[in-house]
């Protein structure tokens, strides 16, 4: 049985005329939730739209298996329909299209990736699950009948794109920064839905959804249970792996420039408690 | 196709009007009840949003220069052939002058189109007079059709009051028969809203290829007056332009004016809207969207000019090109005669950006899915200010509208 999930190999991705990825490799399994840190302009939103395969991000070299399939020539809506889920950091506006359609819409691809029958799913049933959903996440009804991401905050941007996560369901989730811009009160609200996106409250056996997440504070990872590993990407590489709460320390304590050095995670004296973060 | 290396003001061809001609009046038909007219001829008023059996509160048909029926099934709001209205509303024992409106919103000399259907004695249309305090519950329908008449000539007259307190809703379709070769569709509307009335026009058009159209529209809006136009467009034509002057003489008078249209072939169109706040406090918004695909060009105007004290006005014109030959150019203007104004436009031209569609197809759509997705919603427009009735009516339509004219 192949437990891979995503397994990223010496991926080389440019953007217009700038190398933005060199020589990339990652491997996330089944049931495994990562971390990427890093400094701005490391790449890590790049890897993201590498991943999804957008046309901007040309892959130079290497290639992206999903599920043991290289997926590095197909298109964005085939490699999400294998299930692949995002959230982004700044998605744009679409005028016109209210936000109820496009759940819909997410609706009617799950159920036709996963091919489940629709039989029991009539308009109002539909209807009160959205609500449900939204409701969760704090948003009124109205809300939904609003245009997709115009004239709403950053917070709220966030919990619109983990609401579209919600329906779509998929097996391997990519949150770009889901907490940037966003309340305390808020964080919570959206790591509670990510936890339950990413089986986190299940026995590790039984987890069968895999997680990237890039982020900057790391804060909301307090909420997140076991995270099975992080990265620290710097122009365009990874340059450490390891023990989350170790590398987290090391990067809340001494910042991105001395991982260059490597001298926090190679000193053995360094007392990695002295900075709170509880994982 | 038109040369689009041509500056605007150098487009729009001369059109000589002593090419077309006017049908035999003699041979018309007149349908004395909605049972009468031919299937064909209700499958051409379909399209166009005009429902003929249906439980509208009057239905008006013109096919050429011809009224062919006129049915009224409200009191209190009259709907009859211009002629005929002139005829009654002489302004003897009191009554109505009807002459008191005649091209009093629309300037008979204002080109040679409203000069023909000044001079042109076939000029006929409809007259529907909103008496004081009265409410159309259900929309009023009108329907301009253009028979298969090869170089027809359509000189329609329009006259339309809505007393104090009224309330009208009416629906106008506006088709030519498919067999219809290098018609001309001339229009003069005229619209007298009155203190505190209300008036909601919609408008569709489906011409074809070859057909040339000239509407034009004026309208004087009263103390308080309110009036909702909707405009929509998704057909070919050959050459249409048209440029409603609204002028808000009243108070607190209110104009919302909404333009759709679908441009596609070799279509060309010149479409706007003019606004004059007079009244203090008048405001008024001019929407339009325009889709434009294949070799169509599309100029869409919106002038405000700000006379009044403390009056408001605001243009929006956004067009998607989504071919790589269309061409839009969108010009509004706002003018402010006063300082105590607040004037306000945005315009955008351009293609459907790859970040939108790949955002959508980031949630598993196709390319050619989220591309419609986000056109239909581009013409998803705000029915809002129209009342329930006339709204749901208008939704339909569209949505009728652009299924055919879309697939």
């Amino acid at each position: 049985m192949n437990d891979n999930m995503l397994r990223i190999e010496n991926l080389t991705v440019r953007v217009d005329n700038h190398q933005i990825l060199k020589d990339f490799s990652l491997n996330i399994n089944k049931g495994e939730v990562h971390v990427l840190l890093g400094p701005n302009g490391a790449g890590k939103t790049t890897l993201i739209k590498a991943i999804l395969g957008f046309k901007k991000y040309v892959v130079e070299s290497g290639k992206i298996c999903f599920k043991g399939e290289d997926i590095t020539n197909l298109s964005i809506s085939e490699r999400v329909s294998k299930g692949i889920g995002v959230l982004f950091q700044r998605p744009p506006e679409i005028n016109g299209v209210k936000l109820s359609k496009l759940l819909t819409v997410c609706n009617q691809k799950r159920s036709a990736f996963t091919k489940e029958t629709t039989e029991n799913a009539c308009d109002s049933d539909l209807d009160e699950y959205m609500n449900n959903l939204a409701q969760r996440l704090k948003f009124s009804e109205d809300y939904l009948e609003r245009d997709v991401n115009i004239g709403i905050s950053g917070g709220e941007i966030k919990r619109s794109e983990i609401l579209q996560m919600m329906v779509m369901q998929p097996d391997l989730l990519l949150f770009d920064e889901p907490d940037s811009g966003v309340d305390v009160e808020n964080v919570e609200i959206i790591a509670s839905v990510m936890r339950e996106l990413l089986d986190r409250d299940k026995v590790p056996s039984k987890q069968e959804k895999s997680g990237l997440i890039i982020t900057h504070l790391g804060y909301i990872l307090k909420f997140l249970g076991h995270i099975t590993r992080a990265h620290i990407v710097m122009n365009g590489k990874i340059l450490c792996s390891g023990n989350p709460k170790q590398i987290i320390n090391a990067v809340m304590k001494n910042g991105f420039e001395k991982c260059k050095e490597c001298i926090s995670c190679i000193d053995p004296t360094e007392k990695f408690e002295e900075v709170d973060f509880t994982l | 196709m038109i040369n689009k290396d041509k500056i605007v003001e150098d487009i729009d061809e001369d059109i000589d009007l002593n090419e077309y001609k006017v049908e035999d009046l003699k041979t018309s038909k007149f349908y004395n009840s909605e049972q009468d007219i031919p299937e064909d001829l209700k499958d051409s008023m379909k399209k166009v949003g005009i429902e003929v059996d249906s439980d509208k509160s009057g239905i008006f048909l013109q096919s050429g220069n011809n009224p062919d029926l006129c049915v009224s099934k409200v009191q209190g709001i009259e709907l009859m052939p211009l002629k005929e209205a002139l005829k009654k509303y002489d302004g003897s024992n009191g009554k109505l002058n009807l002459q008191d409106y005649f091209w009093k919103a629309v300037a008979s000399n204002k080109d040679k189109f409203t000069a023909e259907a000044a001079i042109n004695e076939i000029t006929d249309g409809y007259f529907i007079h909103a008496l004081a305090g009265q409410k159309t519950i259900f929309p009023l329908q009108s329907c301009l059709f253009i028979p298969p008449f090869p170089g027809l000539k359509q000189v329609v007259h329009n006259i339309i009051i809505a007393e104090p307190g009224s309330q009208l809703d009416i629906i106008t379709g506006c088709t030519a028969h498919t067999g219809a070769k290098s018609a001309i569709h001339l229009g003069v509307s005229e619209f007298y809203v009155k203190k505190d009335a209300k008036v909601s026009f919609t408008m569709v058009h489906n011409w074809n290829e070859t057909t040339k159209v000239r509407p034009r529209t004026g309208i004087i809006l009263e103390e308080n007056a309110k009036f909702s136009n909707f405009y929509i467009v998704m057909s070919a034509v050959k050459n249409l332009q048209t440029n409603p002057i609204i002028k808000l003489i009243g108070k607190n008078s209110s104009y919302y004016g909404q333009t759709l249209i679908y441009a596609k072939g070799d279509s060309y169109f010149d479409t706007g809207a003019t606004a004059h706040l007079i009244g203090e406090g008048c405001k008024a918004e001019i929407i339009s969207r325009v889709l434009a695909v294949d070799d169509s060009y599309v100029i869409a105007r919106g002038k405000i000019i700000g006379d009044g004290k403390n009056v408001t006005g605001h243009i929006d014109c956004s067009a998607l090109l989504l071919s790589p030959t269309a061409r839009v150019d969108s010009i509004p203007a706002i003018n402010a005669l006063n300082p105590e104004v607040i004037l306000t436009h945005e315009a955008s031209v351009g293609k459907i950006s790859d970040e939108n569609i790949e955002y959508l197809m980031s949630r598993g759509l196709t390319e050619d899915e989220a591309i419609n997705l986000i056109v239909s919603g581009f013409l998803d427009v705000d029915t809002s200010p129209l009342p329930p009735s006339l709204a749901k009516e208008t939704e339909k339509i569209i949505d009728l509208v652009s299924k055919s004219e879309m697939g």
